[in-house]
């Protein structure tokens, strides 16, 4: 489509204004072109494309393991997130199952990423709209997350934690322990983060009645996650079509109802409380045995096997330089990332590799959306509604 | 067992029936109903399945375009379906024939095609016939080819 623009009086002089691609509140390498008039937004046409590396071709020429890094730099907010969704998709293609505790281990660990990923939005909405204080909170409990992933995968951000079929370690010893204990404290945070904006007067009049997007709206454009949702539409993949295990798991969706920042706000504060009830029946649940399923032409073999027997250090050699056979077929897995549905579609043609695949990016459709409700706003609630809208640009852009 | 297989099944018949011709043939695969459309018909069936209350195809999850070497036609262009009210998923699919790289927009159906086809477009290099703003999305606006090509190399070309 053509962007949507506001008809304006004649004789009307209009001003372009060039924002970002480095602007601190464009989140990352986003440009916007806004044609104002005054201090009106008429139009707003986003260019992306500043971070992309070519991901999709690169999946063609690795094989699916080795793609697993490069899963981390889609939504680096929530790397966990990102390798339990393209797992899912390989596992759809080639018909394994995981173990429960593996599963498990997944849904934890995604739900804390979805808490890290909206903890890192709100310090920075608060941010963009002057509350400074808000950050600095968000930020010392992300840290305790990310000292988390360390612990559980050895880095911060990159964590490449799922295998095809499994998990690359278990959980250290200690550390249910210690997610269940943070989770608690955890708890009150949130709260505390509500005593600062939900009902403070500033942040209220910045957010109520902005940037509305109208449900009608939101289903044509195809947003999903947290936008759509305050927009006033249960859905959430989590509840209709789960994954993982998430049929075990009582939680709800919240929604809102105008479809506005302030519900946008509302929403992911809910669904952070939601996901500390996941992870705590998680860790409350947590089932034994075996983290990858019991398929030596999948997964590597344990290292002590591979250096005392040969049939396993034949697999460990095949895995590691030929990759394993997948099925020909074409496949589509979605998962509920934080920023909303993240797909991927795998064309397979037999082999290591897929033939193509497309990542179907909730940030990218959703920032669809971005040029239809920033016409009309002040210019200044443009950066509420980006921020709202929480796009991430790895994702945006692959 | 796919969620909403069963309406994905009834949609296969329901075009069978309504279509017929247009329906050039199926796939079912790990549960995922594709249906093959003939190109010319795509936008009829698209509209036929999004409006009819049965079904309520209305939301449009994803667009992606595929490169062929060496076979009757070059590409092929998957859509995929939801219907919220069945929760069911179904795949359409189109090739043009004899090679050719012209496929209708879609964008009269489900408006958040606009960006799928237009990165479809700037990847693969599909024309999608009718689209109001084709341009390149991710890409430089002076890039020449489409890297998602599978004649396009891994290191580029004049890099």
């Amino acid at each position: 489509m053509p962007y949507k623009t506001e008809t304006i009086e004649p004789g009307t002089e209009l001003l372009t204004v060039n924002m970002g691609p480095s602007h601190p509140s464009t989140h990352g390498v986003l440009r916007l072109i806004l044609t104002l008039d005054g201090e009106r937004v008429v139009k707003a046409e986003p260019v992306m494309g500043y971070l992309h590396r070519g991901m999709e071709k690169i999946a063609e020429n690795k094989t699916y393991t080795q793609f697993i890094p490069y899963t981390d730099r889609l939504d680096y907010l929530a790397p966990l997130s990102n390798n339990v969704g393209f797992a899912l998709a390989v596992e759809k293609l080639l018909d394994v199952t995981v173990p429960p505790r593996c599963r498990h281990i997944r849904v934890l660990v995604c739900e804390m990423a979805r808490i890290s990923a909206h903890l890192l939005w709100l310090g920075t909405h608060a941010v963009d709209l002057g509350a400074i204080t808000v950050f600095m909170y968000t930020f010392r409990e992300r840290e305790v997350l990310y000292d988390f992933f360390e612990a559980l995968t050895g880095t911060r951000l990159t964590t490449s934690y799922t295998r095809i079929g499994g998990l690359t370690r278990d959980l250290p010893s200690g550390f249910l322990d210690q997610v269940g204990r943070w989770l608690e404290r955890f708890g009150k945070e949130l709260d505390e983060y509500e005593t600062l904006l939900t009902k403070n007067r500033i942040w209220v009049e910045r957010t109520q009645g902005v940037g509305v997007l109208p449900l009608a709206d939101a289903l044509e454009l195809g947003v999903t996650g947290a936008n759509l949702r305050a927009s006033g539409f249960e859905w959430d993949l989590r509840k209709a079509r789960p994954y993982s295990g998430y049929e075990q798991f009582d939680f709800d969706i919240p929604i809102g109802t105008t479809g506005d920042v302030y519900d946008r706000y509302l929403v992911r504060i809910e669904e952070m409380r939601q996901a500390v009830r996941i992870c705590k029946q998680a860790v409350r649940t947590m089932p034994g045995g075996p983290i990858c399923v019991d398929d030596p032409k999948l997964v590597l073999p344990p290292k002590e096997d591979v250096l005392t027997r040969m049939e396993e250090l034949i697999h460990q050699f095949i895995i590691v330089t030929e990759g394993f056979e997948a099925p020909r077929g074409e496949v589509y897995h979605a998962i509920e990332a934080p920023k909303g549905e993240l797909g991927f579609h795998i064309v397979s043609e037999g082999g290591p590799s897929p033939y193509r695949m497309k990542i179907r990016s909730p940030s990218f459709i959703n920032l669809q959306a971005l040029p239809e409700i920033c016409v009309g706003a002040l210019v200044s609630d443009v950066v509420a509604i980006i921020a709202s809208l929480d796009p991430v640009m790895g994702e945006v852009d692959r | 067992m796919e969620h909403g297989a069963e309406t994905a099944r009834r949609a296969v018949d329901g075009l069978r029936a309504a279509f017929g011709d247009a329906i050039l043939g199926q796939a079912t695969f790990r549960g995922e109903e594709t249906l093959f459309i003939d190109p010319a018909r795509l936008v009829e069936v698209g509209r036929w399945l999004k409006e009819s209350p049965d079904f309520a195809f209305v939301y449009l999850v994803d667009i992606m375009a595929t490169h062929w070497l060496e076979r009757e036609y070059q590409h092929e262009v998957a859509y995929l379906l939801y219907s919220f009210k069945h929760n069911s998923i179904l795949r359409l699919k189109v090739r043009p024939a004899g090679g050719g790289d012209r496929v209708p927009t879609v964008t009269g159906v489900w408006r958040t095609a606009d960006w799928h086809e237009r990165e479809e477009w700037d990847k693969v290099g599909v024309v999608f016939t009718g689209h109001p703003n084709l341009k390149r999305i991710l890409m430089p606006e002076d890039w020449e080819g489409h890297p998602l090509r599978k004649d396009y190399p891994m290191e580029g070309i004049g890099a």
